[in-house]
């Protein structure tokens, strides 16, 4: 079960709080129309599989209700950071080699 | 029962941790036995002499108890003195012993001490080699059936009960500093010196003393026995309040962050059944700063020709059954070590009047002050040489022993038979590193002391004592004291100051010599060859097998244990895990470190159903969820359905009526004149804000732009792939405010979604949302008789058609109490959903049926709600859509607006070239032929009932009823572009090989212009 | 419908943009709090008198649900002028009389007074506050419970896995977490004393969750 600081609440938290919701950082196009059906089945359906450093938007979903980012290892399952929607990570996989 | 009561005839007259003023009666296989307080049931058992507990996994060989501790592979009883308090897979050897309790062993078919399987047994080498089941039972497949039932009873795996568990189990949660897992030398000075920093700390430990090996040690600690060095440091530990001690708790888990699981066993230890409101056992689950593992080591046997005759146990077993329990498990000794630690098994043998016959070390020239000890008390030493085949089949009858060579792989000559009834061996120690496996670490090989040490790690956690390969005592209290400081440091608690890591000093430590790196002990004849040499008792692998497995190329290490199932049986494999490496290894000529190790996973010991579930069973396995009004519902006889978690009623049966009678009856009732209908579980959600117009336009499929104050109006709710999710009817509050009700299973799911594209896509959007579900009762009055039932009730809401229009709301009173009056219709009659305040729901479901008595007002529940709604057509979000379909494939494309300036979620999705063909499935009415046959619900339809199979389907039911009112069958389903084949047959064929056809129609069966709501 | 319209307003505004609403009615109708059913009063008379828990429903306040940016002034102002204190920060709580308040997230709050007080409160924030700002009154939608005594500690956290002890959790914090299966929002009212707000559907899951969890410290019930 892990440990998740939630950037809203300014603390940490048990797993069971929270919610996990996929890849972080999908932003809705703004012009759906003018995206191909290839193009909108990619945004709708592909994501990263990395191993090692993933970004994943998580929502303190029996908390604050809040919708936040999370920079985590997934084979290590460390969490690097926790970083508010809007914001940017400080870890990504560039820096991190 | 067999009443024959054995004599305690292994037990001296002195010494251990016993009392023998308190005599304990316990039961094993049928025979009354007596053993006292203090003991173990393995060492009540090996005191009164019992040598075979068990019987082998495949070649049902007799077993006796190697260890005294969670290593222990053989003695794996099933407990219980009644069907309801069975337990399986409980190691006789940490089973305290207490009045009344009866064992059983396991692994013995038909019976333990003689049974049919052993004569299979001796010629289940060829029967049964590594790889059995892949290659034995692959064929034929039909025959696996039998094969596994076999296997598992002649197996002896245990059994779960039959009845239900009438103890008390739960969970608690812990928040710890400094988490210290094992109450040895190590983790004893690691919790004292953390506690006294005042950090938090929890110590943990699977026994039910704390002390570990301390408590059968000869050592001086602080002048003092070590035991009694333990008690001053529990007793200082007892009254710190930062402090929690947890004896019999093991650490079963060692989960990401720091999370730890600790399987308490609180009662077991004092009855078959816990005491009346005790808890039996505890799940404690404990998130950690820092975790400071002192697991300590298990000593490894070593591996030689019938090395599981009964007798055959541990060096280390021999002394703590000796020191702590007062048993000597035999009378003449041979003992064979690798290093000098082995020698202290055969000195407590000596001490407690039994004869040594040899201490065999397999050093050439040992050095070290236990061989001059051993000349001192005349002990024959025999150098150089091996135990290397036992005699004797249910008891250790003799050995044969040789000499070998310098690295241990040879019989170089001098064989020799001695005769003895115990074999110990001492291979050598296994660092406990379980627990550090558990979060994916893996163990480091180091070759100084020939074992793995737990590896590098990301979790906030510090090894001390022998689980760091430190075996030494002083070493072990050392750094323990280090690690409780370090990581109560880290924590932020104390300073790392000298005086408080100066625990203890031991007083009387003696120098050791090398020890051999020795495994598996050559035979004179090859290992294919000679007698079965043991590698994991309890899963029957041998050393032959592990041969035979790399030999078939199973190289890698995980791929050997799979193949040959060593480490598969409930003991993991703690004893024989590292000699199976070493085998694997050297049969490969490869190193042990580059044939890698095989991890451990949680749990560290099999824990029981009961621990795991906690209070999360029976009433409380899951919350369920009750409208104000449901003690109404019980009281006029509901029967309820589950929705989601709620509990809502699906109709009202009276007596002597069927289900289909009472929905005949409840659905006549609203068409003819009134009924009632709990409508509470539908999720309601609170939307407030400048832009909460422009939200809904955004998640909805349908316009909002023009919903005027008190207006109301159906939407869908789609994903971004067109597909719809869930839908409801909003209405307009205030220019700023609405109400969105969701589906009643749908709720939590669609107020996540609001707030997921709010925070994340569309944070500049005013707009709230907050759940007010709970808040509000909504009772549903539906019938050509509503408006007459509901003008009885209010005085202040104008009912008439004319001011009150469908899809309107007003506000007003009912009964008394302030409500919200919605004009929608899910059953396409006149209806008005009136809410309030939910603490006055059932004050005003009361009055609304004192008044509707004489309109025959009559309660419905959702069953009769679906068979109303379908004889509409009306959907059901999660019944007629299942993700894959749009609002167009169910008919439904006037609720999709595609004048919205907003590309709304769901509209590029829909536009994709998949969901504009026309030959999707789409949903459509189903009328049966015959009129009486209700299509069941998830039958395929077909075009031709005489296709062979697989027939080509085109589309299943989602809805089907029996229609009272319309006197005949009515169904829902969706058929290959089935708009398009109006008045055409479809089939449905059924697993009877009967064949039901329907016709085609629209879905809407009942008042197609919908006359009726509009009144 | 709108109850802001009154007499002594010069003029009505165009449209209201939220719809109040008082939703209790007058003397007469019976309301039933969501634990009703358990007839807490008659335990309370017949049950044990000793016992390391205690526990009460504070039945049929008045819960409100305020929703507002603390960069809009008139929100932050605007509450300590109608209720006398600030609005409290991240996972803590303010209280002054039977009126308090819990932090549930950064752009929310929870208000708890007396019952019959919600409307008026209600009515008095909306006046003062402006811009995007949203009030919704869940009174009927949920329900206090106050657990009390030396071992209400241990419920919480057979309960809970939030750490509940005095160095992370003194008096006056207060969160929303989870609560067995459920959740709830927790804050602690004195050295031993503790307050759950409970949805109403799942309130007699918690009554029955809590008197199994509560059984090997002895429950004592309060009227």
């Amino acid at each position: 079960m892990f440990s998740i600081y939630c950037p809203y609440c300014e603390e940490h938290r048990e797993e069971d709080e929270f919610h996990a919701k996929g890849q972080a950082h999908i932003a809705r196009p703004l012009d759906p129309e003018s995206y191909s059906d290839k193009e909108w089945g990619e945004y709708l359906y592909f994501r990263d599989n990395p191993r090692g450093l993933h970004h994943e938007l998580w929502v303190h979903a029996t908390g604050c209700r809040k919708f936040f980012n999370i920079s985590r290892d997934t084979l290590s399952y460390e969490i690097k950071e926790t970083y508010k929607v809007g914001e940017q990570p400080h870890f990504t996989v560039n820096q991190d080699k | 029962m067999n009443l024959k009561s054995m004599t305690q005839k292994n037990r001296l007259q002195a010494g251990g941790r016993i009392d023998r003023n308190q005599p304990v009666n316990f039961e094993y296989n049928g025979t009354q036995y007596q053993g006292f307080v203090g003991d173990t049931l393995a060492s009540a058992l090996l005191a009164n002499g019992v040598d075979v507990v068990g019987r082998s996994f495949k070649y049902s060989r007799p077993r006796g108890i190697v260890a005294a501790g969670a290593d222990e592979p053989n003695a794996v009883l099933q407990l219980g003195a009644t069907e309801a308090t069975q337990v399986p897979n409980v190691r006789a050897t940490q089973q305290e012993l207490f009045n009344g309790l009866v064992a059983k062993s396991t692994n013995g078919w038909p019976s333990t001490d003689n049974d049919l399987m052993s004569y299979i047994g001796k010629v289940g080498g060829r029967m049964m080699p590594p790889g059995f089941y892949y290659k034995t039972f692959m064929y034929p497949q039909s025959l696996w059936d039998t094969y596994e039932k076999f296997i598992r009873k002649a197996a002896g795996l245990g059994r779960s009960p039959l009845e239900n568990d009438p103890d008390i189990y739960d969970h608690i949660n812990h928040h710890a500093d400094v988490m210290v897992v094992g109450a040895g030398p190590a983790g004893l000075s690691a919790a004292l010196v953390a506690g006294r920093t005042g950090a938090r700390v929890i110590l943990a430990d699977e026994q039910a003393e704390f002390g570990g090996m301390l408590l059968h040690s000869n050592e001086i600690i602080n002048g003092l026995p070590a035991a009694e060095w333990v008690a001053g440091v529990v007793a200082e530990l007892s009254k710190m309040d930062n402090v929690m001690l947890l004896p019999r708790a093991t650490v079963n888990g060692y989960h990401d962050h720091n999370f730890i699981t600790i399987h308490e066993r609180r009662t077991d230890h004092l009855a078959d059944l816990a005491p009346k409101g005790q808890v039996r056992q505890r799940m404690h689950r404990v998130r950690a700063k820092w975790v400071v593992l002192a697991t300590g080591a298990i000593e490894r046997p070593l591996v030689y020709a019938n090395n599981d005759v009964p007798g055959c146990m541990l060096a280390s077993a021999i002394s703590t059954y000796i020191k702590r329990y007062s048993v000597v498990p035999g009378k003449e000794l041979v003992l064979m070590t690798t290093n000098d630690r082995g020698y202290q098994a055969a000195f407590d043998w000596q001490d407690a009047g039994r004869k040594v016959v040899a201490i065999v070390d397999t050093r050439a020239e040992p050095t070290g002050a236990c061989v001059v000890e051993a000349q001192k008390r005349k002990l024959k030493v025999i150098k150089g040489s091996a135990v290397i085949e036992v005699k004797g089949r249910k008891r250790v009858s003799g050995v044969v022993i040789a000499s070998i060579n310098a690295v241990g792989d040879r019989v170089t000559g001098n064989v020799r038979t001695l005769s003895c009834d115990t074999v110990a061996s001492a291979g050598g120690w296994s660092p406990a590193v379980h627990l550090s496996c558990h979060t994916g670490s893996r163990p480091e090989w180091r070759d100084d002391i020939q074992a793995f040490v737990p590896g590098a790690t990301v979790q906030q956690q510090l090894v001390a004592g022998a689980i760091n390969g430190s075996y030494r005592l002083a070493a072990c209290l050392e750094e323990g004291g280090h690690c409780g400081a370090l990581a109560a440091a880290n924590a932020g608690f104390g300073e790392q100051s000298d005086e408080l890591l100066e625990v203890a000093i031991v007083d009387n430590e003696i120098s050791e010599s090398a020890s051999m790196a020795l495994f598996h002990i050559p035979h004179t004849q090859p290992t294919s060859r000679a007698p079965k040499q043991f590698v994991d008792y309890q899963t029957d692998v041998t050393a032959a097998g592990i041969e035979v497995a790399t030999r078939e190329g199973y190289e890698s290490i995980e791929h050997v244990k799979r193949y040959t199932a060593m480490g598969f049986g409930t003991d993991q494999g703690k004893l024989g895990n590292i000699n199976g490496m070493a085998i694997a290894a050297k049969s490969m000529n490869k190193s042990i470190p580059e044939t890698g190790t095989t991890i451990f996973r949680p749990n560290y010991t099999p824990i029981t159903f009961g621990a795991i579930a906690g209070r999360h069973c029976g009433e409380l396995f899951d919350p369920k969820r009750y409208s104000a009004m449901h003690r109404w519902h019980v009281q006029h006889g509901a029967l309820f359905e589950d929705v989601g978690q709620w509990k809502r009623p699906w109709y009202f049966p009276k007596t002597g009526e069927s289900m289909q009678d009472s929905l005949n009856r409840e659905c006549k009732a609203v068409r003819d004149s009134v009924g009632i209908l709990d409508a509470s579980t539908l999720g309601k959600i609170d939307i407030q804000g400048k832009d909460a117009r422009e939200f809904l336009g955004r998640v909805y499929s349908n316009a909002w732009a023009m919903l005027g104050v008190g207006k109301c109006r159906y939407g869908l709710m789609c994903g971004e792939d067109g597909m719809v999710f869930d839908d409801g009817v909003t209405a307009c509050l205030a220019e700023n405010h609405f109400i969105m009700t969701t589906t009643t299973g749908g709720a939590a799911r669609v107020l996540e979604w609001l707030e997921l594209y709010h925070q994340t896509e569309w944070s500049e959007l005013e707009v709230y949302f907050n759940t007010v579900t709970d808040h509000w009762s909504t009772l549903t009055i539906s019938g050509p008789n509503s408006r007459k039932l509901l003008a009885e009730l209010t005085n202040d809401i104008d009912l008439s058609g004319d001011s009150f229009k469908f899809m309107d709301w007003h506000a007003g009173t009912v009964a008394g109490v302030p409500a919200r009056v919605f004009r929608i219709s899910f059953t396409g009659e006149l209806s008005f959903e009136v809410n309030v305040q939910a603490n006055y729901g059932m004050q005003v479901w009361e009055k609304v049926f004192e008044a509707g008595a004489k309109y025959n007002l009559t309660p419905y529940g959702t069953e009769t709600m679906h068979v109303l709604r379908a004889e509409k057509g009306f959907i059901i979000a999660g019944q007629d859509t299942d993700g894959s379909v749009t609002p167009m494939d169910l008919g439904m494309g006037w609720c999709v607006s595609n004048k919205k300036p907003f590309s709304y979620i769901g509209k590029r999705g829909m536009a994709r070239e998949d969901c504009l063909k026309p030959n999707r499935k789409q949903l459509v009415g189903l009328k049966t032929r015959d009129p009486k046959v209700v299509i069941p619900e998830g039958a395929q339809a077909v075009a031709d009932p005489k296709q062979p199979i697989p027939m080509t389907m085109l589309g299943h039911v989602t809805s089907s009823y029996y229609s009272a009112c319309l006197g005949h069958s009515i169904a829902m389903g969706f058929v290959r572009g089935g708009l398009d084949k109006m008045g055409e047959a479809v089939y449905y064929p059924q697993p009877d090989g009967s064949v039901i056809e329907a016709e085609i129609c629209s879905p809407i069966f009942l008042d197609p212009k919908g006359e009726r709501q509009n009144v | 419908m709108s109850d802001l319209m009154t007499k002594t307003e010069f003029k009505a505004p165009p449209q209201p943009a939220y719809a109040l609403m008082n939703q209790l009615p007058g003397q007469g109708p019976r309301a039933e709090s969501p634990l009703y059913h358990a007839d807490l009063a008659t335990l309370a008379n017949k049950g044990p008198v000793e016992g390391g828990v205690h526990l009460q429903e504070q039945s049929l306040l008045g819960h409100l649900v305020l929703r507002g940016s603390l960069q809009n002034k008139s929100f932050v102002k605007g509450f300590a002028q109608v209720m006398g204190f600030k609005l409290p920060g991240a996972l803590q709580s303010a209280e002054a009389g039977e009126v308090s308040v819990r932090w549930i997230a950064p752009d929310e709050w929870m208000l708890i007074v007396p019952g019959a007080e919600a409307f008026g409160i209600e009515k008095k924030l909306r006046q003062v506050m402006t811009g995007h700002v949203s009030i919704a009154d869940v009174s009927g939608g949920q329900t206090v419970l106050v657990l009390a005594g030396k071992d209400a500690i241990n419920v919480l956290k057979k309960s809970s896995a939030y750490d509940f002890h005095d160095s992370n959790f003194p008096v006056g914090k207060v969160v929303t977490t989870t609560f067995a299966k459920t959740q709830a929002v927790i804050r602690r009212i004195g050295p031993q004393k503790w307050e759950l707000v409970v949805r109403r559907s799942f309130a007699d899951y918690i009554w029955l969750w809590l008197q199994d969890a509560c059984a090997e410290y002895g429950l004592i019930v309060r009227g």
